[in-house]
């Protein structure tokens, strides 16, 4: 029995050498994994480029399964999507994955890249990383983008007429650019192919490459060491500091640093998992026919925040930051190793980093949130679906009720709330008559301005006679009747006595 | 370097003087030089069809799809009123499917005016919604609107709904039909291209071919 296991062992070995003769790229591989790395950066902050990886490989995977049964055909997409979430056993499964996946490792590489960039870890000898890093980061984005328009349904379908109309601003080559980007005049079978070739072979391709180059990198320099405040990174003494350090506290990448990595990819892909088991799968919504105009399309979670910048910029300038913006900010990462290629490192003497990432966290974050709920955006069904409150009809004269019958058909609603209800692109008028007098009332809503169309043309004179007497009782909880002193003053100078006509009309005759 | 074995041819190099060296050397290298122009050559002759390929779809050919089709008797359309419409893109292709379909709103100002407005917002291409009570065209997207005439009412659109061509023929409305409308695409590929970026100016002409 012992000759046996030695037997077997020993024509393992055997194999194993065979291998290795031929191949020679065993024996390399096992160096590299065991390198020595400062103990000090075996930490549970050195662990999300690992886990970005594992998700790499999760999304690839996952990727070449969902496209046995995924059609890349204007025609028929929609329907394979709708065949794997109803048909194929467990397809759903595999496309929830996938897209939960997405999103992980959209998270966990911006949180790579704020770790690198709070730790210093992109300064001398490690810029070429981090350039090749925020390559990395593009095209990551660049995955989510085409993923979603693989979704090919009516979000989809409406979020290449935004590209197609972000691509139209640029000068010159506008018109040409939308039909490169679209494949032809129109969205169809030529674009829905072309995204399919930048998804799954034109980017992944580059994405692979650049990640090999990145990791050769990383294990050509070492992993970055812990930062301290005061020790100062400089191109003629940190490499040798840093092979000191190795030397003097180094420990084996594997197993001795590698087992929280190990851990973290696990976690998250657990995570993965139980999202995509208990959420399930990302749409697909409405079918890609643009005749089904019911409908509010917007972009994947990742790119609402770009949705919400572009409600807000105005007209005038829209265009240029539109263009100009993304370039400036994609060079500005791409070259900031180059200029702050030295100096400290640690978080505690670098103010401004740490106000750069506060302030852009904090911005993304609240642009993402608005995007959610878009209150820039007319609510479309609220005019006809949102009741009246009935605390605003009550002891209301008829031509008050009139107004706010108005109020519902004439679309206010979609724009104006009331008692928190409705759209929230105008202000909300529970008391708007505090706020603005009959005469203002009426101009801004024949004239509008300010946002607000005119409504001089849909509203006849005994309509908006109606409308402004039901607007002119909703004063909140009893708030005095906004006033014009103007009138006050024409009337004292005109010398009538200032006492009878103190106020201007009340609003509840 | 060592490890990898010397062509047979080579293994005397060692032992030649260095002039003798030389001049081997220089040969190699002055074919290794010429091969190296050879394939820059023929590299470009390969490249520039694949690059025509790429770029087929920017060609004029392409950009110009678009002709006069027609979308419904006039009757369909009461005076002033603003109705949708569904049309099939005349640029549509092979395995289009249900987005080779196509959406505008067309108003009848009076029995030979007519509006034909595309569907897609001036700001970024999202569906607009006709109100018929407020007579007002709200966008989802960025909450665009416009006024009946397709001009600006508010929001962050630059300017009014892009406007098909139209004509009677008999009784029916036909439409010059082409790509998807952007800024730089107009929806009715006129004959004289309007400049890219405009700001619509308060009386701009609407809908002047009327036959």
């Amino acid at each position: 029995m012992a000759d046996m296991k030695k037997r077997i062992i020993d024509a393992g070995l055997k194999g194993y050498a065979w291998l290795e003769n031929r191949l020679g790229l065993i024996k390399p591989m096992m160096d590299a994994a065991a390198h020595p790395t400062p103990a000090n950066n075996a930490s549970w902050l050195y662990v999300f480029g690992s886990a970005a990886t594992v998700l790499l490989i999760l999304q690839v995977v996952t990727g070449v399964l969902l496209a046995l049964v995924y059609s890349p055909s204007a025609s028929e997409a929609w329907g394979s999507l709708n065949l794997l979430n109803h048909n194929i056993a467990l397809g759903w499964y595999l496309r929830a994955l996938h897209g939960w996946g997405s999103d992980f490792m959209i998270a966990i590489v911006i949180l790579h890249m704020i770790q690198v960039f709070l730790f210093g870890a992109y300064k001398f000898p490690r810029e070429l990383t981090w350039i090749v890093g925020v390559l990395l980061l593009l095209m990551t984005l660049g995955m989510a983008f085409t993923g979603q328009v693989m979704r090919f349904d009516q979000d989809a379908y409406w979020g290449l007429g935004i590209g197609a109309s972000i691509s139209s601003r640029v000068p010159f080559i506008g018109a040409p650019l939308v039909h490169l980007v679209l494949g032809g005049p129109i969205i169809g079978a030529a674009t829905l192919s072309r995204f399919f070739t930048l998804h799954v072979f034109v980017i992944p391709g580059l994405l692979l490459a650049s990640v090999g180059v990145h990791v050769f990198m990383v294990l050509k320099h070492g992993v970055s060491d812990w930062p301290m405040p005061g020790r100062i990174v400089t191109k003629a003494t940190y490499e040798r500091e840093y092979h000191e350090l190795t030397a003097k506290t180094g420990i084996p990448f594997v197993p001795d640093a590698a087992w929280k990595d190990a851990v973290f990819a696990a976690a998250i892909l657990f995570a993965v998992m139980a999202c995509a088991f208990y959420f399930g799968p990302f749409g697909p919504s409405g079918q890609p026919d643009p005749t089904i105009i019911q409908t509010a399309p917007k972009p994947d979670f990742a790119f609402l925040w770009i949705y919400a910048v572009l409600a807000f910029l105005p007209p005038s300038i829209e265009t240029p930051v539109m263009l100009v913006v993304p370039v400036l900010g994609i060079a500005f990462l791409l070259l900031l190793p180059i200029f702050y290629s030295e100096g400290e490192r640690h978080w505690a003497r670098r103010p401004v980093a740490v106000l750069m990432v506060s302030v852009i966290a904090v911005s993304l974050g609240i642009f993402t949130r608005l995007g959610t709920y878009t209150p820039w955006s007319p609510i479309m069904e609220a005019w006809a679906a949102d009741a009246t409150p009935i605390r605003y009809l009550h002891d209301r004269t008829p031509l008050e009720r009139q107004g706010a019958m108005v109020l519902q058909n004439k679309q206010c609603r979609n724009c104006h709330s009331l008692a928190g209800v409705g759209g929230l692109r105008g202000p909300a008028l529970d008391a708007i008559a505090a706020r603005m007098t009959e005469d203002q009332i009426i101009r801004q809503v024949l004239q509008g301005g300010g946002n607000m169309p005119a409504y001089g043309n849909a509203l006849n004179p005994s309509e908006t006679k109606a409308l402004v007497a039901f607007l002119e009782t909703l004063r909140g909880h009893d708030l005095a009747p906004a006033t014009d002193a103007s009138r006050t003053l024409a009337n004292a100078s005109a010398m009538q006595t200032p006492a009878s006509r103190e106020m201007p009309k009340s609003g509840t005759p | 370097m060592s490890e990898l074995l010397k062509h047979p041819g080579e293994s005397g190099n060692e032992d030649a003087t260095p002039e003798a060296k030389a001049a081997a050397h220089s040969r190699r290298t002055f074919l290794f030089k010429l091969s190296v122009l050879l394939n820059a050559a023929v590299g470009t002759v390969l490249a520039v069809p694949i690059a025509g390929y790429l770029l087929g779809p920017t060609m004029r050919r392409s950009t110009s799809a678009g002709a006069w089709i027609t979308i419904g008797s006039v009757d369909q359309f009461p005076v002033g009123e603003t109705r949708l419409v569904d049309f099939n893109s005349p640029a549509a292709r092979l395995g289009d499917g249900e987005t080779a379909k196509v959406a505008c709103w067309v108003r009848r100002i009076s029995a030979q005016q007519f509006q034909v407005f595309a569907i897609n917002c001036a700001h970024l291409g999202c569906p607009v919604r006709w109100f018929a009570q407020s007579r007002l065209l709200m966008c989802p997207c960025h909450g665009g609107a416009y006024y009946e005439d397709g001009s600006r009412a508010s929001g962050p659109p630059e300017r009014g709904l892009f406007e098909y061509k139209y004509k009677l023929v008999g009784n029916s409305l036909t439409i010059h039909a082409g790509g998807m409308p952007t800024l730089a695409t107009q929806a009715s590929c006129s004959e004289k291209q309007k400049p890219l970026i405009q700001i619509q100016t308060a009386n701009d002409s609407h809908g002047t071919e009327a036959s």
